[in-house]
């Protein structure tokens, strides 16, 4: 009964808060819709024993991600309204309708008509297990991620507010899919790198020999010629 | 809890939808990012439900490996919009369309 | 003795390398002399390997395999040498004949600037026909057949400073190509019928081959047998040929290459003999008409040489009328005496164009028995060997094919005795008309001068009533001799002018063909078969041409008697008609016996022309259309799709992302649903 109602409320700020997202015109407001619904999101992780992503959910989604979207716009000053009305692509707006129906319309057929096993009785009852199995379980495609160690074979149980959670979790980081953790790792420093040499000036950068100093300057002036002139 | 398993997958699928629409719709690179914020998040809540529905830890240790990308892309996206708004301010998506046949 | 075989190509072959490298610096008389001796030698080793093969007995076959030329898989030819009685006699005749006509070019062709190429030329050409001749499996012989071919065209262009020699050259090698078009063909064929392009394993599998098959190949053999030996349609080329030096004239065109096309017939006679009936039927055809096509225009020319041409022509003709017949050794001995006096005749008249200050035209000749005397010897026995008059070669030789086309067809035997009876005919009026009737050259010719032009253009004035001249009066003076322009043939007609005899260079070659001519029927003599050494000598290769079921026709003695005495009469009557005509040297009475028609070929040439000028053109002008519009459109125009195709997609790339994500969004639907339905069990 609680499970339900918690789920209710949940799933309604969810909607309304991607509904704001979309709709919103104010970029600002989009944001604040957005961490809405990343709450809503974290507490339903907890309801489904996943304590620990949704204690990092809040706070590297929240607490970190949108606080850094929201530092871009007040920087770049993009707070200005957008008139989501008008649409210069031709079809686009009804396309986005389109897919937007399919997408939900399908993937709730797609679910409906498979079976899935619960996990605590053999038989198929309905909804997406095997599209689950599809993804997660030893004949998934994640499977060649892991290492051959520690094999788990639907033993890590994580029904009913498990304690050890993060032991779980930590321990299925370390041993099954390590070499992906580790790639992560590498990306992360990649992404940061990168990020730096972007958001750097020109001017700081010392001008090569062989490099005229203007030659961005000459760029991205054509850019606006070209853009200014094609509008 | 078995019931609700069907429901949780409709919200995913519902917030999958929702912000594909917005991706598809907004100018604003911004208000697309979050967009795909949005969507990243209704994949995470499907591999959450999963998890729990196979009673496989696997599903939680993949949302951390799609949080962290999530994280990884956000920053550079932000920094290709910095340096972009730094040449045309107030620069929308529309208006970076160079690279046309 | 035998294993000698591989030295008579190759001598040649030395000779022509090492005049090909350094025949310049050899030069003038040595590499006319270095040539001579290597035809000379390669003569001796036929000799050797001709006493060997006597010896070996048995059914007299020798072949000796070099080496593997093509292994490839299931075609295999090897470089081989087969001697047997045919190509012993054919390499025999061959190399003697090319001997004694190196020996008369080096006289000929004394002042000539390019006398050393010319021997490199002869001895390459001596080599390509004695492959072609001992080869042991077709294509070593299509090998000699081309290099004969390829020689021919440059030796008849060996004056090719004047376009009407290269032209010459250019039609014999065209002309021979059509023929050897037919010899390919029947080279594919025989090897997917029987496997091999071997002759032995050709023979023997000869009569186990069905009527069609064996007919087919038989008939495209004699597609190429008619270009190289210049049977109607390909007989174009030989009357031009004669542009080139008489010694090529005499040996190519007379005595070996043109004779290549009945050696092949006659290699493969077991084939001929497998055929449908209607093969031989065609052959014979084929050589009666060419025959008689050929006399009839050799009754009508004026140059020496082209008369001579026609004559090998209508000769030839005969050849194939015995082959066609079944007789092969008929055809093979007349080939033999054909080569002897045919060369010396063309020898004979290449001695009097020489003495003649290269003047050629017969109407400028005559009398020319007591200036030149061996000449005019030698060309009178082979004169009467041509004729067919008892004893000399011919007569033998062409009796025995007219006994042949009588087992034929009496008809066929009738037609033959008329073509023998114009060749005595002609042959008498060439005789007549440069030997023997009064001279009409130098001091002896008659000249004329006439007044050609235009009579005045007057009008009558309008005004005064006068007539005034408006163009005047041309008058030109055209100087004649002997009834034609002077000034093509000076130095002949100049009064000072002497013809001379030519050297012993020139004379010896003349005198052993012609005492050859005069003793050769002792080959095949028919009185008992004991004398018929030729015809015992060839058995084993022309019992191959005997079809089965089917035995030799041996004529009786009556009959050989009767046939023997017609054509006695029929060369008698064409011998009186012909002298009755010319021996007073009377243009009047003679130009009567000479029709435009024949002079002109029967229009042959002028036909094909026209043809090949007007719808020939039109045709080629439409594959031109065809290939510039429907091929080259088909070509451009799938460049031109493409390219619009490409501009049509390139609305696509629009520059919007957005637009692009909406692509993305499509197609992973689109994937999605197409794992669903894969994955999914409903």
């Amino acid at each position: 009964m609680v499970n339900l109602i918690v789920f209710f409320v949940c799933a309604i700020i969810c909607i309304l808060g991607a509904t704001g997202v979309v709709f919103s015109r104010n970029p600002v407001h989009s944001a604040l819709s957005l961490v809405a619904t990343l709450f809503g999101i974290a507490v339903l992780f907890v309801q489904m024993a996943a304590q620990f992503l949704a204690a990092v959910q809040v706070i590297v989604y929240t607490g970190a991600i949108v606080v850094l979207i929201l530092f871009v716009i007040m920087l770049l000053g993009v707070d200005k309204e957008e008139d989501i009305d008008d649409e210069p692509l031709a079809g686009q707006r009804v396309s986005a309708y389109i897919v937007a129906g399919v997408t939900i319309v399908g993937l709730v057929v797609l679910l409906g008509l498979a079976g899935f096993n619960d996990a605590n009785s053999n038989q198929r009852t309905g909804w997406g297990a095997s599209t689950a199995a599809l993804v997660t379980g030893d004949k998934s495609v994640t499977a060649p991620l892991s290492t051959s160690l520690a094999t788990t074979r639907r033993g890590d149980v994580v029904e009913n507010a498990d304690p050890d959670n993060i032991k779980t979790l930590g321990r299925l980081l370390f041993t099954k899919y390590v070499f992906a953790f580790e790639v992560t790792g590498l990306l992360l420093t990649i992404a940061v790198v990168g990020a730096v040499v972007m958001a750097r000036r020109p001017t700081d950068l010392v001008p090569q020999p062989d490099e005229p100093a203007s030659m961005d300057d000459d760029f991205m002036a054509d850019v606006e010629a070209e853009s200014s002139g094609a509008h | 809890m078995t019931q609700l398993y069907p429901a949780m997958l409709g919200l995913s699928a519902a917030l999958f939808a929702i912000g594909a629409m917005g991706l598809l719709r907004r100018r604003n690179p911004l208000v697309m990012i979050m967009c795909v914020e949005l969507m990243l998040n209704a994949v995470n809540l499907t591999f959450v439900t999963f998890g729990n529905m196979l009673n496989d830890a696997a599903g939680q240790a993949i949302v951390f490996f799609v949080l962290v990308v999530a994280a990884a892309e956000v920053v550079v996206g932000l920094g290709i919009i910095v340096a972009i708004s730094r040449r045309k301010p107030g620069a929308t998506a529309d208006d970076i369309s160079v690279l046309r046949g | 003795m035998l294993d000698l075989v591989w030295l008579i190509p190759a001598l040649p072959l030395l000779g022509f390398s090492i005049l090909a490298l350094f025949g310049r610096r050899i030069g003038n008389p040595l590499a006319g002399w270095l040539a001579t001796i290597f035809a000379g030698s390669s003569f001796v080793v036929s000799c050797v390997v001709f006493a060997g093969l006597v010896r070996l007995g048995g059914d007299r076959t020798f072949e000796k395999v070099m080496f593997t030329w093509i292994p490839a898989g299931d075609f295999s030819v090897d470089v081989g040498f087969l001697v047997d009685p045919l190509s012993a006699a054919m390499i025999l005749f061959v190399t003697g004949i090319a001997t004694l006509i190196h020996l008369y070019s080096i006289g000929y062709m004394h002042h000539d600037p390019r006398f050393p190429k010319f021997f490199t030329y002869l001895n390459l050409f001596v080599f390509s026909m004695l492959m072609l001749v001992l080869g042991n499996n077709m294509l070593l012989t299509f090998l000699g057949w081309e290099g004969v071919g390829a020689c021919s065209y440059l030796l008849i262009s060996f004056w090719f400073e004047k376009d009407a020699n290269a032209s010459a050259g250019k039609k014999a090698f065209i002309t021979n190509r059509i023929g050897d078009w037919g010899f390919m063909v029947a080279m594919f064929a025989t090897f997917f019928t029987v496997g091999s392009l071997n002759y032995t394993v050709i023979n023997a599998a000869a009569p186990g081959l069905a009527k069609t098959t064996a007919a087919f190949i038989a008939i495209t053999l004699f597609v190429g047998a008619c270009g190289k030996s210049a049977q109607l349609p390909l007989s174009i080329w030989l009357p031009d040929a004669m542009a080139g030096p008489t010694p090529v004239s005499a040996l190519i065109h007379a005595a070996t290459m043109v004779t290549a096309g009945v050696y092949l017939m006659t290699r493969t006679a077991g084939i001929t003999a497998a055929a449908s009936d209607w093969v031989s039927w065609v052959i014979v055809i084929v050589g009666i008409a060419t025959a008689l096509f050929a006399a009839c225009v050799g009754t009508s020319q004026y140059d020496i040489k082209k008369v001579l041409a026609y004559s090998t022509v209508s000769q030839l003709g005969f050849m194939f009328i015995a082959v066609g017949s079944g007789a092969y050794t008929a055809a093979i001995f007349h080939m033999i005496t054909h080569a002897f006096f045919k060369a010396c005749l063309f020898l004979g008249s290449g001695s009097v164009i020489h003495g003649m200050a290269d003047e050629q035209d017969m109407r400028f000749m005559g009398g020319l028995r007591k200036v030149m005397p061996i000449t005019a010897g030698t060309f009178i026995v082979a004169w009467l060997a041509i004729a067919g008059v008892f004893p000399f070669a011919g007569f033998w030789s062409k009796d025995q094919i007219i006994e042949g086309a009588y087992a034929k067809s009496p008809v066929f035997a009738g037609l033959t005795l008329f073509a023998a009876l114009l060749t005595a005919y002609y042959m008498t009026r060439q005789v007549y008309m440069v030997f023997l009737a009064p001279a009409r050259w130098g001091e002896h010719a008659e000249r004329e001068t006439v007044e050609i032009g235009t009579p005045a253009v007057t009008e009558i004035d309008g005004e005064t009533g006068e007539t005034v001249e408006v163009e005047p009066a041309v008058s030109e003076t055209l100087e004649l001799v002997n009834g034609l322009p002077a000034a093509e043939h000076v130095a002949v007609t100049d009064p000072a002018f002497h013809p001379h005899e030519s050297g012993w260079h020139m004379t010896l070659p003349l005198v052993v063909l012609a005492a050859l001519s005069a003793v050769g029927g002792a080959l095949n003599l028919p009185f008992t078969h004991g004398t018929e050494f030729l015809a015992t000598w060839l058995e084993p290769v022309t019992d191959l041409g005997i079809p089965a079921g089917k035995s030799a026709h041996i004529a009786s003695n009556a009959e050989k008697l009767i046939f023997a005495g017609i054509s006695t009469v029929v060369a008698i009557v064409g011998i009186v008609v012909a002298r009755s005509l010319f021996k007073d040297g009377d243009r009047v009475k003679g130009e009567r016996m000479e029709p435009a028609l024949f002079q002109k070929a029967w229009g042959y040439d002028s036909a094909i022309s026209a043809f090949m000028g007007g719808p020939g053109r039109a045709f080629a002008e439409g594959l031109a259309w065809f290939d510039r519009t429907v091929i080259d459109g088909a070509v451009n125009g799938s460049g031109v799709l493409v390219r619009g195709l490409g501009r049509g997609l390139r609305g696509v790339q629009n520059g919007y992302v957005r637009s692009y994500a909406l692509s993305i969004a499509v197609g992973a639907i689109l994937v999605v649903a197409f794992m669903a339905t894969r994955v999914l069990s409903f």
